[in-house]
């Protein structure tokens, strides 16, 4: 449960963004999470919620793409996708495997309002 | 108003990630190997700790940080067997997190060999956060059971070390070591896996003979 904490780091970025775009509202923030993240997208937005009251972003959606567990192997180069954890190739069980996405914790892009 | 998009791609993480890096640098250029004890609660950090402890003092100057929600007892514990150590209180949080153990580091003696941070016990949000340690060992207890890996897989993802703890233990309970290892491997198979007993002392020679090792590499890389 460390969502609240993940949130807190985003708003340190948002906040930011806000200045050096003299923003007055918040819009729309879009978050990539993989699914390796450590990082449940249900509490991230319970989070993000709760957080988001008294700050620009008070009225802002959060939108978050979930990014599978993607990998390919380093001695056969096949890409699979593994929703197990399971680190071994399906076609030659190598270990020796490349993650290629699934770990993000990404913030993509935000939409804001300025006069 | 105008709207505008705005294209930001960071990582959400990125500054703990910078700080961790800074860290890092700095303790590794001093010859200092950072170890980042992770687990759940009750698994026996603190008690390995003190085994490690025993083993290497005599020998080697060492460093540790205790991090807890509340209480200043593991650092306690730490410092009666006369190794100096510092204890982050969270308040609540469920982990460290790199600026906590920044504000620490000017007061870690810079002749130091080791240094050791046993994090909040946790399975899930510390493996998130990279304190900026040069090893990263997971513990799981025999009586937690040997079907951990899969349902925590971040922590063992991102460990170099398995430490299985309280395997004296192992007799009495519905516990393989053969299926806790596999699990494990089957999740990173880069794991060095090391089974220990605080009680008795198994394995923990085997275990301190390996930051040994991955200590002389770090100082030779940095000579």
């Amino acid at each position: 449960m460390h969502e609240l904490s993940i949130v807190a780091s985003l708003f340190e970025i948002l906040e930011e963004k806000s200045r050096e775009q003299r923003a007055q509202k918040i819009v729309l923030v879009k978050l990539k999470i993989g699914k390796l993240s450590g990082v449940v997208s249900e509490f991230l937005q319970t989070a993000f919620d709760a957080y988001k009251r008294e700050t620009l972003a008070s009225e802002a959606i959060l939108e978050i793409e979930e990014i599978p567990l993607r990998i390919k192997c380093q001695t056969c180069q096949a890409e699979f996708i593994r929703e197990d954890f399971i680190f071994i190739c399906p076609l030659c069980k190598s270990t020796e495997l490349k993650i290629l996405s699934g770990t993000e914790l990404f913030l993509e892009k935000i939409e804001l309002l300025r006069d | 108003m105008e709207k505008k998009e705005l294209v930001v791609l960071e990582e959400i993480l990125g500054s703990n990630k910078k700080i961790a890096a800074e860290i890092r640098k700095k303790l590794e250029q001093e010859g200092i190997l950072t170890v980042n004890f992770l687990s759940s609660p009750g698994s026996g950090k603190t008690t390995l700790l003190e085994r490690i402890v025993e083993v290497l003092k005599p020998a080697h100057k060492l460093a540790v940080i205790e991090g807890d929600i509340e209480t200043e007892r593991d650092a306690e514990r730490i410092r009666q067997k006369g190794v100096p150590a510092w204890q982050i209180t969270t308040g609540g949080a469920c982990h460290l997190e790199a600026k906590m153990v920044a504000r620490i580091l000017s007061k870690i003696p810079a002749e130091t060999h080791l240094l050791f941070i046993e994090n909040v016990g946790n399975l899930v949000c510390p493996a998130s956060y990279d304190l900026g340690e040069s090893l990263r060992c997971v513990l799981l207890s025999a009586p937690e059971g040997d079907d951990k890996p899969k349902k925590y897989p971040k922590a063992f993802l991102t460990a170099d070390c398995l430490i299985i703890t309280k395997a004296d233990l192992v007799p009495l309970l519905p516990f393989s070591l053969e299926q806790a290892k596999k699990e494990a491997l089957e999740i990173n198979p880069r794991l060095h896996v090391f089974v220990t007993s605080a009680l008795k002392g198994e394995g923990i020679q085997e275990l301190v003979q390996f930051f040994l090792a991955r200590r002389k590499e770090l100082t030779q890389r940095h000579a």
